[in-house]
């Protein structure tokens, strides 16, 4: 997870920045689904033969998230595609240059 | 004891790509290493005997973001070898994000513990009775569709609007500081 911070902070290229938001929130799906685990449980479909599930609440919420999460980062790569489009680059200290050159 | 060996494997194999996402520059390679990190995650899921959530992971998270990455890069030029940026202050937050973290995962109950709190409030209610109510045997499909069906509906929504934005952006031909950019290009030729 902090794996995922540091590449969106120290990396200079967008679609890398894209990429670490999207292990950042995969990670922290990995933390929730580590709480739903009971020892010696099964997976949370009804049979005679099991006596323990895990706990299905937080399966259904990360189930949401994960959906949500691919759309935003789909959100993210069809901005860094209008970036590109618009400054002919996507690496970020070239941006700023541009950006001070047309303020001259 | 297999289960936790099992985990803690997969966990080191998901540092390891995290790692080399962080160092490579091709922008393909690293669009594939994240689809490779997905797919772990996924087996994280089935050890933690999370099916549903493993099997979303696998078709969504691994499946669509992978092609919709590789669409954009394909359409994106080369990664270029630049210096990391803020490199200093972001080795403190990360340091300082994961002690906090560390001290949080310290007061949580043990991994599988049966009594811990998060176990015994609505979800017993629901594995017993979700079979009576719907004749689903499998109680996640219950949860998201029937108890909590707005939630679910609230969702649809969310994704329809990501829809409309990415739409919206690309079809977008009118941005301002495009005309800027392209001629001042032109001045310096």
């Amino acid at each position: 997870m902090v794996g995922g911070l540091f590449i969106i902070i120290t990396s200079q290229n967008y679609l890398k920045k894209v990429v670490g938001l999207a292990i950042f929130q995969t990670a922290v799906f990995v933390f929730f689904v580590s709480l739903a685990k009971v020892l010696d449980g099964t997976a949370p479909i009804l049979t005679k033969m099991a006596n323990a599930y895990s706990n299905p609440l937080p399966h259904v919420l990360i189930l949401t998230a994960i959906v949500v999460g691919v759309a935003t980062s789909a959100l993210g790569l069809a901005l860094v595609l209008q970036i590109y489009k618009n400054y002919e680059t996507i690496e970020e200290k070239e941006i700023e240059s541009l950006e001070l050159k047309s303020d001259k | 004891m297999n289960f936790l060996l099992i985990n803690f494997f997969l966990i080191s194999l998901l540092l390891v790509t995290t790692f080399f996402i962080f160092k490579t520059t091709s922008l393909i390679s690293v669009v594939a290493l994240t689809g490779a990190f997905t797919l772990l995650c996924s087996a994280i899921y089935v050890n933690l005997d999370a099916v549903d959530v493993a099997f979303t992971e696998a078709a969504v998270g691994s499946g669509i973001s992978t092609i919709l990455m590789v669409m954009a890069a394909a359409k994106l030029p080369e990664g270029k070898k630049n210096k990391l940026i803020n490199l200093f202050p972001s080795i403190i937050l990360a340091v300082a994000i994961s002690l906090i973290l560390i001290i949080i995962i310290a007061n949580l109950p043990l991994l599988g513990d049966p009594n811990a709190p998060i176990h015994l409030h609505v979800v017993p209610e629901y594995l017993k009775e979700s079979k009576d109510f719907f004749h689903i045997p499998n109680v996640v499909t219950n949860i998201l569709a029937s108890y909590r069906g707005f939630d679910t509906l609230g969702e649809t929504i969310v994704i329809f609007t990501a829809g409309l934005g990415v739409i919206a952006l690309l079809t977008s031909n009118t941005l301002n500081r495009k005309t800027n950019f392209k001629k001042n290009k032109k001045n310096e030729r």
